[in-house]
């Protein structure tokens, strides 16, 4: 589903240039769940949002389901992102002035649906995501954990290859995390395939592998034994 | 563009975001109603001045006398002089073929009318039949005075359209007979001036009976004069002041008047005042066509400080949108359509208050100088579209550089 190879990255700040990412090589296939680890300032939103196409690589290559991603311009990096990525952001990034549903249905806006069929299909995820309830309520109504949930529903909307989450649980308590992840965990089941970055040992170890990155290289890239967040809950 | 989706969408945003779209609107709204205003007044000062020339003919110049003010070839000043017929008709004579009405008045202080039960103080003045063109007034029912009642000095008057009201009660007044200071003169016409009510209510007599009754032997108060028609504005005007330079000289001479004394022989020139009104209007409706085009500016440089404000408020909005696929022209499309909406909107509703504001006060401002202020339809949305065209170029810019921006960028903006 996503290979990478050789990649790199710096940032250039006047004159100073700090390289992020020092050749990372990895892939992942269909249906796999996978957790980014490192320390603080290691590079794994760097990773994820080049895997995003929110942002782009200095050098190496991507192939995104067989989509080699190389030069592209905004215009296709748009698409690209509508039909094949979802994101799920630390801070939720819902938009603020619009409701649940609305929010949900975004992403089936920018792929030209129609209003009606827009409304029945967000209201489908959000059922999914157990908030049919809140569909009519503005984001500074819910709690944390709702909000993060409204956003895995927005992610999942346009039906994407991959779901990309850059520490989804780093603004919930223990609890909320885990029913996040147990969510997590049953849309992985259905096949999907997740990329999660956190630095909570106990998250990391709810998905499949867990990749190491330490100062801008993979130090570590192991299968592990998944523990059910329903357990915990 | 025109899709329906979009439309929802911008509404929707303009509905959610009612404060931005209000100060957006505000601004627009006020520059186009303060320039509508500004050009309705403008509008409304012509039409006052231009009302105010009407009442008598564009063309007349007026003769005053008055007291010296100075001493003159062993005279004291401050003696009051009378202009007589024979100024008059030496006048007359000599410019015969320059001149197209003339007259001559003699004032009767404090007329009093009486008809039956009713009465009331008019100006009362003795003229000729031309004085009905110098004063531009047009007769509503009988006829003005002739020569042959100049001749026969008959006892006969032509009263104002609010003369006959007050003492006739609506009646009408031809043939009847109306005292003056308890003197039986025969009404035969009733006028109407362009000058309203108070030129209307006067009251004339042949000049000869004024002359004859009232114990003003030969004596007049003051001349008026028109000239024939000139091929062109400047022409006119030339031999107008020419006109009046040689008979103020020749009067000053004959009655031992300074010729630097203003006062004692004045001669009034309507041209040459009118054209200098217009001049006047000219410069003050170019200044209100300035000022308006500063307001308009304004609002177009407020369009575009906002539309910045709001892009760089939406900056992270944006950046969700294009991690949840929005297209660069989708962005801009976003930003522009609504800037133009609420600039069309609120553009348009300033032009509707400040019409509606001008219909309604217009017809009723009673001030002088200025009547009916209105303003060209076609100059006024003409103007919003400027202003709405304008606006959007303002939008365009912001708009442009907001889809430009990396999402990632954009995302990072708190
Ligand atoms: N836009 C940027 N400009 C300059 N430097 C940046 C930029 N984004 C990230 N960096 C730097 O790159 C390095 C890696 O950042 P990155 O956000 O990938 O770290 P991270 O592993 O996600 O850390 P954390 O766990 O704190 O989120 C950091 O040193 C950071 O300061
Ligand atoms: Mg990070």
């Amino acid at each position: 589903m996503i290979t990478i190879k050789d990649l790199h990255k710096s940032y250039t700040m006047g004159t100073n240039s700090l390289h992020v990412l020092k050749g990372i090589n990895f892939s992942v296939q269909e249906g796999e769940l996978v957790s980014i680890m490192g320390s603080s300032g290691s590079g794994k939103s760097t990773l994820l949002n080049i895997l995003g196409m929110l942002d782009e690589a200095d050098q190496g290559s991507y192939t995104l389901d067989g989509v080699p991603i190389k030069n592209l311009n905004e215009k296709i990096a748009a698409q690209y992102r509508n039909k094949f990525l979802g994101f799920i952001f630390q801070s939720f990034n819902l938009i603020n002035y619009k409701s649940a549903l609305d929010n949900v249905g975004m992403p089936l806006y920018y792929q030209g649906m129609k209003r009606k069929e827009r409304t029945e299909k967000a209201m489908a995820y959000l059922e999914k995501v157990g908030l049919a309830n809140w569909a009519h309520h503005m984001p500074n109504e819910l709690s944390g954990g709702q909000k993060q949930r409204v956003a895995i529903a927005r992610a999942l909307a346009s039906d994407p290859k991959v779901l990309l989450a850059d520490e989804p649980t780093g603004a919930l308590d223990t609890k909320t995390s885990y029913e996040v992840m147990d969510l997590i965990q049953g849309i992985n089941d259905e096949g999907k395939t997740i990329l999660i970055v956190t630095h909570e040992d106990d998250i990391a170890h709810m998905t499949k592998r867990i990749v190491n990155l330490k100062d801008g290289l993979i130090i570590d890239d192991a299968p592990v034994n998944q523990i059910r967040a329903a357990s915990h809950v | 563009m025109f899709s329906l989706e979009r439309w929802q969408e911008i509404l929707e945003t303009i509905s959610k975001n009612k404060l931005r779209t209000f100060l957006t609107g505000l601004s627009v709204a006020s520059g186009i109603f303060i320039l509508v205003i500004l050009l309705g007044f403008g509008q409304g000062m012509q039409n006052g001045i231009s009302a105010e020339f009407q009442r008598d003919a564009a063309n007349r110049i007026s003769v005053y006398s008055g007291v010296t003010s100075m001493g003159y070839k062993g005279l004291n000043p401050g003696r009051f002089i009378e202009m007589t017929n024979d100024d008059y008709n030496y006048l007359i004579t000599k410019y015969e073929d320059d001149i197209e009405f003339k007259s001559s008045v003699y004032r009767i202080w404090s007329g009093t009318l009486n008809y039956g039960n009713e009465s009331g103080s008019y100006r009362v003045e003795g003229v000729y039949p031309d004085y009905q063109f110098l004063e531009n007034e047009n007769l509503v029912a009988g006829r003005y005075i002739n020569y042959d009642d100049q001749r026969l000095k008959s006892k006969i008057m032509v009263i104002g359209n609010k003369v006959q009201q007050d003492l006739f009660a609506g009646k009408s007044a031809v043939g009847e007979y109306v005292q003056i200071n308890g003197i039986n003169f025969k009404v035969v016409g009733v006028y109407s001036d362009p000058g309203g009510e108070r030129e209307e209510t006067r009251v004339f007599v042949p000049l000869s009976t004024s002359q004859r009754v009232f114990g003003g032997a030969d004596k007049v108060r003051n001349l008026g004069f028109t000239l024939k028609p000139q091929e062109n504005f400047e022409d006119a005007l030339a031999q107008s002041l020419q006109f009046s330079a040689e008979i103020e000289e020749f009067l000053k001479e004959r009655h031992l008047v300074a010729p630097e004394d203003t006062s004692a022989i004045n001669v009034n020139n309507t041209l040459e005042s009118a054209k200098r009104f217009y001049d006047l209007i000219g410069m003050i409706k170019t200044f209100f066509w300035v000022v308006g085009i500063c307001t308009i500016i304004a609002g177009v440089v407020g369009v575009s400080n906002i539309m910045l404000i709001i892009v760089k408020e939406r900056t992270k909005e944006i950046g969700i949108r294009k991690a949840l696929g929005a297209q660069p022209l989708s962005i801009i499309g976003m930003v522009l359509h609504e800037s133009i909406f609420v600039t069309a909107i609120a553009g348009f509703t300033g032009l509707i208050l400040s019409m509606a504001l001008l219909e309604v006060l217009g017809p009723n401002m009673q001030m002088d100088y200025i009547k009916n202020p209105s303003v060209n339809f076609n100059v006024a949305i003409t103007t919003v579209f400027i202003l709405v065209f304008a606006g959007a170029l303002a939008g365009f810019v912001p708009a442009w550089r907001a889809a430009r921006i990396k999402p990632i960028t954009a995302l990072r903006e708190e």
